[in-house]
């Protein structure tokens, strides 16, 4: 079988669709950070705006809720001057039984330049980027468990900013990483920057074994998994996992994989700690530990806003 | 109708034998084979240089999507598929809309389709009422209107007791129940469970799905006795315990799709709703020992698994897209692909779709089994000819199936298919030719 060019990237090696980090190669995600770093200072200013993508129209396509992720797009379009269409898609014409591809025929036809999705279903994004009109550049917002790429740059842009270089690192990845799009955007960001230890820590039921086919080493005991560790990042547990066949409960997971002081000190003594959020308290992180001295949970959402600038500007000035 | 083929490469894979010789037809049936009286007067005279003169294909997994499902397609348009891929008998799964499990409905369809005269056709009637895997159905009538045997199609039955008594009842008629095992619970997955379906985040099937629900068939074949044919392995591991089951000689037999057969979960590339399948595509191990399976006869049959999705159910998200790809015209290709892939003679590959599914069919095909998937004097014309050497791009314009979409359409696989139908002959009668037939 023929393998497709990478739909993300035009002939040139452009990105033009920001789907997933993996096969991005790693001059595009450098290229990315140093540029989310130009506008962190437009976030500082009191004019909080620059004229990039003037007169273009974001539409922020949610087929799934999520209120923080579609801020935090929609406040960097506007920082970039663009103007920002939200759509909540799940309540409007799928609900009226229109198919995402007509959906998507329609809002073409509405004139839209870029196309923020989020969607229930690992792959959507790809879809929507095969039929848009080829001037409409995709970004993913969180496709099921395949991918949230902007959340997996946004991380590096932390573990950057905090521990400047990737390629003596031990970042641990704690909880629910088979269901995690973040998690694999992590991984797949991680590895193309050249981090030599990832771990995966987990209890079986959330940490499979053949994850380790992802490149990283699979630990069932926290205690091994965050040892020695430069980041540790925490993914939040859904709530329909902290009971059944999954987990048998919230307090149990909290017992032997929940962050808390006591096994943060098996880390690295300048450790961070980070969290896509919202995190829940006294589940996957005690609050001693997300309001410590480690965390850098909320510098992510402040490298968030930049690095989606950063992203939108850089498809926006590719062509397909 | 008379009919003479002449100078053709006659093959009959039941026997091996493979030489030019011309062969005549009269009454539905094959009078010659050898050197035709110079008295014989045919209505059609067919030059058949260069072509292979072969049974027609017996197909044992081909949805028809009549009833119920006619916008995906209709039992003529698939009949015309059928013969076009060269394929003279097939078999139906029940998974219909109503299911296959009442006799009106089987004599409908077996008379509809005897009325196009385009293929056999032989439906499995539905092992439980509506597919539900609680009441039994009414076998023996069901047999009587023509059902070849009782399948689930795709619908495991979770009720192991149920199962139980499904096989002790079909063993007490000499029954065959067809399975394609798996798990109910743990078949909910999209792809195959592996470092594709982790990469993609796409829910996974475990081969313990196939191998816990093959455990289960193969005690209860052991305690009831109930002969049951294994639809659409797709793993090394369940061919290794299909093999162990024939070595202590349980009643079993097995297929394999031609999608199994070429493809692995690499294929989905970025989520190609077209590698949307049941079972789904697994490693390339599996499909190693999928084809070394069929090579060695641990497998029976090489199946198309026809399933015709229409455009809108196919332009979806790959988990929320209908599994299933169009088959039927493909049939021939993939055989004498992974034939040649295989280095089989050609007799020894087309025996997998043609005398080796008559065998799995048995009895159930009346005195038709004396002579389907063969060639033989006195026996039924269900006659392929194909040019072995002829090479096509699949295009959905090209199929007549309503099912266009293949993961070996050129578009995504960049491959031309060897081996192009020229004329099919049911019963003796043209079902089908290429308009490149001299």
């Amino acid at each position: 079988m023929l393998s497709k060019r990478n739909p993300q990237l035009n002939k040139h090696g452009e990105l033009i669709h920001l789907l997933s980090i993996e096969g991005l190669p790693k001059a595009v995600l450098t290229q990315i950070l140093d540029t989310a770093g130009t506008f962190l200072s437009v976030n500082d200013r009191d004019v909080k705006k620059v004229p990039l993508l003037r007169g273009k129209s974001v539409f922020n396509l949610f087929f799934e809720n999520s209120t923080r992720t579609r801020t935090t797009f929609e406040i960097a379009a506007k920082r970039l001057s663009a103007d920002v269409i939200n759509l909540d898609i799940a309540k409007s014409s799928t609900a009226k039984g229109e198919s995402l591809v007509d959906t998507i025929a329609n809002l073409s036809a509405m004139h839209a330049d870029m196309f923020v999705v989020r969607h229930s279903e690992s792959g959507a994004p790809y879809l929507i980027a095969q039929h848009c009109a080829p001037h409409v550049h995709v970004v993913n917002a969180g496709d099921g468990r395949h991918a949230h790429p902007t959340q997996g740059l946004l991380d590096m842009y932390t573990i950057r900013h905090f521990k400047k270089d990737f390629s003596n690192l031990t970042v641990a990845i704690v909880g629910d990483i088979v269901h995690s799009r973040v998690a694999r955007s992590d991984i797949h960001a991680l590895t193309t920057l050249g981090v030599p230890e990832i771990r995966a820590v987990g209890p079986k039921t959330l940490v499979p074994g053949d994850l380790k086919e992802m490149g990283v080493r699979v630990c069932h005991d926290m205690a091994e998994g965050i040892r020695d560790a430069d980041v540790i990042i925490m993914l939040r547990l859904q709530n329909e996992r902290m009971s059944g066949a999954m987990l048998p409960s919230a307090g149990e997971f909290f017992k032997s994989f929940g962050l808390t002081d006591e096994k943060l000190a098996l880390a690295k003594p300048d450790a961070i700690v980070m969290h896509p959020g919202p995190i829940n308290r006294g589940v996957e992180i005690d609050s001693a530990v997300a309001d410590g001295t480690h965390s850098v949970i909320l510098p992510q959402v402040t490298f968030g806003i930049a690095v989606r600038m950063a992203v939108m500007s850089t498809l926006a000035g590719n062509e397909a | 109708m008379k009919v003479l083929i002449r100078n053709g490469r006659v093959v009959n894979p039941a026997t091996g034998r493979d030489e030019l010789a011309d062969l005549a037809v009269a009454n539905g049936r094959i009078v010659t084979i050898g050197s035709v009286s110079p008295d014989f007067q045919a209505d059609r005279d067919i030059d058949a240089r260069g072509l292979v003169v072969a049974p027609g294909l017996v197909d044992l997994a081909a949805r028809l999507r009549e009833p119920g499902h006619e916008h995906e397609g209709m039992l003529e348009s698939e009949l015309n598929a059928a013969a076009a891929g060269g394929v003279t008998s097939l078999v139906c799964p029940p998974d219909t809309d109503p299911t296959l499990d009442e006799p009106g409905l089987v004599d409908m369809l077996k008379f509809r389709a005897r009325k196009l005269s385009l293929c056999r056709l032989f439906p499995l009637g539905a092992l439980t009422r509506g597919l539900q895997g609680e009441v039994l159905t009414e076998m023996v009538e069901l047999t009587e209107s023509g059902c070849v045997g009782f399948s689930q199609a795709e619908v495991p039955i979770v009720n192991t007791q149920v199962l139980q008594r499904a096989l002790q009842y079909a063993a007490t008629y000499s029954y065959t129940v067809w399975l394609r095992p798996q798990d109910g619970s743990l078949g909910g997955g999209v792809a195959a469970s592996g470092s594709v379906a982790t990469r993609l985040g796409l829910s996974g099937v475990p081969v313990i799905a196939e191998t816990i629900a093959l455990h289960t068939i193969f005690e209860l074949v052991r305690a009831t006795g109930a002969r049951v044919h294994l639809c659409r392995l797709s793993s090394a591991a369940g061919v290794e315990l299909l093999r162990r089951a024939k070595a202590e000689g349980l009643p079993v037999t097995g297929d394999v799709s031609i999608n199994s057969l070429h493809l692995t979960d690499v294929d989905i590339g970025y989520f190609n709703s077209s590698m949307r399948l049941n079972p789904p595509l697994r490693q390339q191990k599996d499909r190693e020992a999928l084809r070394a399976a069929l090579a060695d006869g641990t497998l029976d049959a090489l199946v198309s698994d026809h399933t015709p999705v229409d455009a809108d159910a196919k332009t979806l998200p790959f988990g929320e897209a209908e599994p299933g790809a169009t088959g039927l015209e493909l049939l021939l290709s993939m055989a004498l692909k992974w034939g040649r892939e295989s280095k089989l003679s050609l007799p020894e590959t087309l025996s997998r779709i043609t005398s080796k599914p008559v065998q799995v069919l048995g009895d159930t095909l009346g005195s038709l089994v004396q002579s389907a998937g063969q060639l033989v004097e006195g026996g039924v014309a269900d006659i392929c000819l194909f040019d072995p050497d002829a090479l096509w791009q699949v295009k959905p314009g090209v199929l007549k199936s309503q099912g266009k979409h293949t993961p070996f359409d050129f578009a995504t696989s960049g491959t031309a298919l060897p081996g192009q139908v020229r004329a099919t002959l049911v019963a003796g009668h043209l079902a089908y030719q290429a308009p490149a037939l001299a």
